[in-house]
């Protein structure tokens, strides 16, 4: 009697103890699962605020190329073409633009048109000068707030105080929607333009090209200056308090938090050695010692994993401990090394906060072309997207963290051949 | 003046080297004797020598030569009697000058003439930059070539060369933290030489204002940083709050439960959560986070603002999830397999395994991952910059605005930078506070994972 008492609070023991068990198992799971959430809801927010950003909305406009107003002749010379009178041409194509329209109409309509159109309607004459003296339906881009509104980014029931278009102007772009005036095509000025005041024509190309100075002298920098010091620090540095305190020095500055790396290089690379502000060539050296911990660290992993005995048979045929290692271990280090560089950089790349200390925030509205000159880099043009106050930007902001993460997935990408492809087991 | 001096350098290397070894190829000849080291190492030798010196200079003088200019400019600058002179606005109006000859339009007849100072001083400087990186490359030809001779042990010198350039490569570390030690601490006395440290470090108010009106300068306003510690340690237990049990438990089953198929999965999907750059986070925290914030908190009757620590704090605390995660798991993968066996033969379950014995042993290691994890949160910059305030706010409510040290920092540098008044320089004693900080809990969670790891291994 007393024996199945006992047996039966053993089993509802030990049920409760395994359902314990399956909820501990469980709660691990749903952590880990709410962990990958976020992530995957991360990545969807911005490739569905993004993906609108890859498109821009252009407008038919009927350009009358008359001479009178262009103030040139058919024989003009492409001198003369260039001082064209094409903003008056513009004029006239908007107050033509809608029949009947007064002075105040056609100051709305105006604002439905981005204000690159000007250089569009002189482009197109330059490139077919036979146009002169006929109407030309000519694609234009529009202005931001008609394409923001068609994308469907910003609401049209709001009071019309509280809307960048009015009523008068969303009836406009409605009957241009009616009478098939309007369309949505690639967005080319997104990959081929700087940074701009007016979201329909600001682009990641300025930004890009920045990056890709910064992560060259990044790489130029820390590359040799790492395998220098992980070569020196594996293989023939004496074990004494010295090279501790190296080593010590190296974890520590792996963890230092970026910004205050951003302060060295306003503090001494600008304000001491005197460099030139907002250039890729200070950036890129903040980034170099910022990720010459990692890069380091990475390097050393590899030429540890290179076996001893390839030294020591180098040593054996009498090589010098200096040809050994450069000959022989070196060299089989070289991919391990390579990748850990890469993923250096790839740090590098999305590091934001170090740039703007030294300036690389500044607005620059055109693409770099070397390593001392004013640029941004595509993380800080980020942040400045997410900044602006204008609704057209945020669309930009996500588009170019889509394209910042492709260019971290293709870096990645190269590190994860690197290794598999030249990697040997030993 | 970068690019042809860096061709005129290639020139000197190839023919410096080219030189190098037929130079010894005939000496040796000449005496009959064979070299002591291959011809390759004479080489290099001759390179060496025609290189370091070469490029000293040119480091030297693309650092200096503008300062040098600017202060001889400035010294014979014919300063009218009377009027007050901005130094740096002055020599940036010489510059512009000088650069673009159209800027001169209304200019006064002393920067006009400044300004051909200046050019002429550059051009000056141009040429006797290109003639010395000749004649210091042609100096060290010549040295080295001295050497040149069969029974000169090159190879042993190149050796000790590269031995030396490897010590110089290691010690950029060194000379990194000697840098950042020494320009945080530098501004920070200055700083500390117009606002009181017990201000600073005590005081509840944070008004870094500089009255613009001329005859008033800096030193108005102050610049108590209780505040902002407080916003910043408020982002951070928030962001702790989500790490700590999503990462560990993450961890957990990882390490434990997840078949070798998840582990494989899962693993490199958190490292692309890590690999993530923060501004990407910023965005993010900035257009779903916040706004569903402020919605959250309206429906409970909170008045959020829209840039709440809430929700900086949440999204930090994504960001970190795998930096805890990993380092959990490898210190839960870390406890020999030993004490679980024992565990399990007693009878326990999974849950009571881990619960009883793994997590106690493991206890100092994640300790250990956790300061990492809070150092990394202090230290985070995008996020917060975005997606918390930049008022300084005294509250412990996390619906509300608040600002942290690494958004003063951003902020008092991001407008025009002086570096005359305590604002800027407000940010290089934040930035000192903040290096401190992680530094000590570095410091702390490095000694605690070691010591855990000697333990069990």
């Amino acid at each position: 009697m007393n024996n199945s008492v006992a047996k039966e609070k053993i089993v509802s023991l030990r049920k409760k103890r395994s359902l314990e068990d399956m909820r501990f198992k469980y709660y691990g799971f749903t952590a880990m699962c709410l962990s990958l959430a976020v992530l995957v809801f991360l990545l969807y927010t911005i490739f569905s605020k993004g993906y609108t950003a890859f498109q821009k909305t252009i407008v038919l406009l009927e350009v009358d190329y008359n001479q009178e107003v262009l103030k040139l002749t058919p024989d003009s010379s492409d001198e003369e073409m260039e001082k064209g009178k094409f903003f008056r041409v513009k004029k006239q194509a908007i107050e033509n633009f809608f029949p009947d329209l007064s002075k105040s109409d056609i100051k709305l309509v105006k604002k439905l048109f981005s204000i690159n159109v000007d250089k569009e309607i002189k482009d197109y004459f330059l490139d077919n000068p036979e146009v002169i003296n006929t109407k030309q339906q000519i694609w234009v881009t529009a202005h931001s707030d008609v394409d923001q509104l068609l994308k469907g980014n910003s609401r049209r029931d709001v009071p019309e105080d509280r809307r960048k278009l009015n009523d008068i102007q969303l009836s406009y772009v409605d009957q241009l929607v009616e009478e098939n005036r309007v369309k949505q095509v690639f967005n080319n000025f997104f990959f081929t333009k700087a940074d701009s005041r007016h979201p329909e024509i600001a682009g990641v190309a300025g930004s890009f090209m920045g990056s890709l100075f910064t992560l060259f002298t990044v790489f130029i920098l820390s590359f040799p200056i790492a395998i220098g010091a992980s070569v020196y620090l594996e293989e023939f540095a004496p074990k004494n308090r010295i090279t501790e305190l190296i080593e010590v020095n190296i974890s520590n500055l792996a963890a230092v938090p970026s910004i205050v790396f951003g302060l060295l290089g306003l503090g001494v690379l600008l304000n001491v050695f005197g460099l030139p502000r907002s250039t890729p060539l200070v950036g890129g050296s903040v980034l170099a010692l910022m990720t010459l911990p990692t890069i380091i660290i990475a390097c050393r992993a590899s030429l540890k994993a290179v076996p001893p005995s390839i030294k020591e048979g180098a040593l054996a045929v009498g090589a010098t401990k200096t040809q050994a290692v450069f000959h022989h271990v070196v060299p089989l280090a070289l991919p391990g090394t390579l990748t850990g560089t890469i993923i250096g950089l790839a740090q590098a790349l999305g590091e934001t906060a170090p740039l703007i200390m030294i300036g690389m925030i500044a607005f620059i509205p055109n693409i770099p072309t070397g390593l001392t000159e004013p640029s941004a880099a595509l993380p800080v043009q980020i942040y400045l997207w997410v900044e602006s106050a204008e609704r057209g930007f945020q669309e930009k902001s996500a588009a170019a963290i889509m394209v910042i993460l492709i260019f971290l997935f293709m870096m990645n990408a190269i590190a994860v051949f690197l290794r598999n492809r030249f990697e040997r087991k030993w | 003046m970068f690019f042809w001096s860096l061709v005129l350098i290639a020139v000197g290397i190839f023919s410096s080297f080219i030189y190098g070894r037929s130079r010894i190829k005939l000496n040796s000849k000449k005496q009959g004797t064979k070299s002591k080291s291959l011809p390759n190492y004479y080489a290099q030798y001759v390179l060496m020598w025609c290189l370091f010196p070469a490029l000293i200079v040119y480091f030297s003088w693309a650092i200096f030569q503008e300062q040098i200019i600017q202060n001889i400019v400035i010294s014979n600058f014919e300063f009218i009697e009377g009027a007050a002179y901005n130094e740096g606005l002055l020599l940036a109006e010489i510059r512009n000058v000088a650069n673009n000859p159209s800027f001169a339009d209304g200019k006064s007849i002393e920067i006009i003439n400044a300004a051909s100072h200046y050019s002429s001083l550059r051009q000056i400087s141009q040429i006797s930059f290109y003639l010395s990186i000749i004649i210091i490359m042609l100096l060290g030809a010549l040295y080295a070539s001295r050497k040149l001779k069969p029974e000169f042990h090159a190879q042993h010198t190149i050796e000790r060369y590269i031995q030396y350039i490897l010590i110089f490569c290691s010690s950029v570390a060194i000379f990194t933290t000697i840098g950042i030690v020494f320009s945080l601490i530098f501004e920070s006395l200055r700083f500390f030489a117009e606002v009181s440290i017990f201000e600073f470090l005590f005081s509840t108010e944070w008004y870094p204002f500089i009255p613009i009106r001329e005859g008033q300068t800096a030193a108005e306003g102050s610049f108590g940083a209780v505040p902002i510690f407080a916003g910043t340690f408020l982002v951070m237990g928030v962001a702790m709050c989500v790490a700590a049990p999503l990462g560990l438990l993450t961890a957990i089953y990882l390490a434990e439960y997840a078949s070798q198929r998840v582990r494989k999965i899962v693993k490199p999907l958190l490292e692309i959560l890590a690999g993530i750059p923060t501004i990407v986070y910023g965005f993010f925290a900035f257009v779903s986070v916040a706004p569903f914030v402020k919605a959250f908190g309206q429906s409970i009757g909170i008045d959020a603002s829209p840039t709440s620590a809430l929700a900086a704090g949440m999204v930090m605390g994504v960001m970190i999830i795998p930096f805890i995660s990993s380092l959990s798991d490898d210190v839960i993968n870390s406890v020999p397999q030993s004490l679980r066996e024992g565990s399990f033969g007693i009878g326990a379950n999974k849950a009571e395994t881990i619960k009883k014995v793994i997590l106690p042993a493991a206890l100092p290691g994640i300790v250990g991952a956790f300061l990492l994890a809070i150092s990394r949160a202090i230290g985070e910059t995008m996020i917060v910059v975005v997606a918390a305030g930049t008022a300084p706010n005294l509250t412990g409510n996390p619906f509300e605005n608040v600002t942290t040290v690494t958004v003063q920092i951003v902020v008092a540098l991001i407008g025009d930078q002086e570096f005359d008044n305590p604002r800027t320089l407000s940010a290089f004693a934040l930035g000192l506070v903040l290096f401190v900080i992680t530094l000590f809990l570095n410091i702390i969670a490095l000694q605690i994972v070691k010591r855990y790891r000697e333990r069990y291994e």
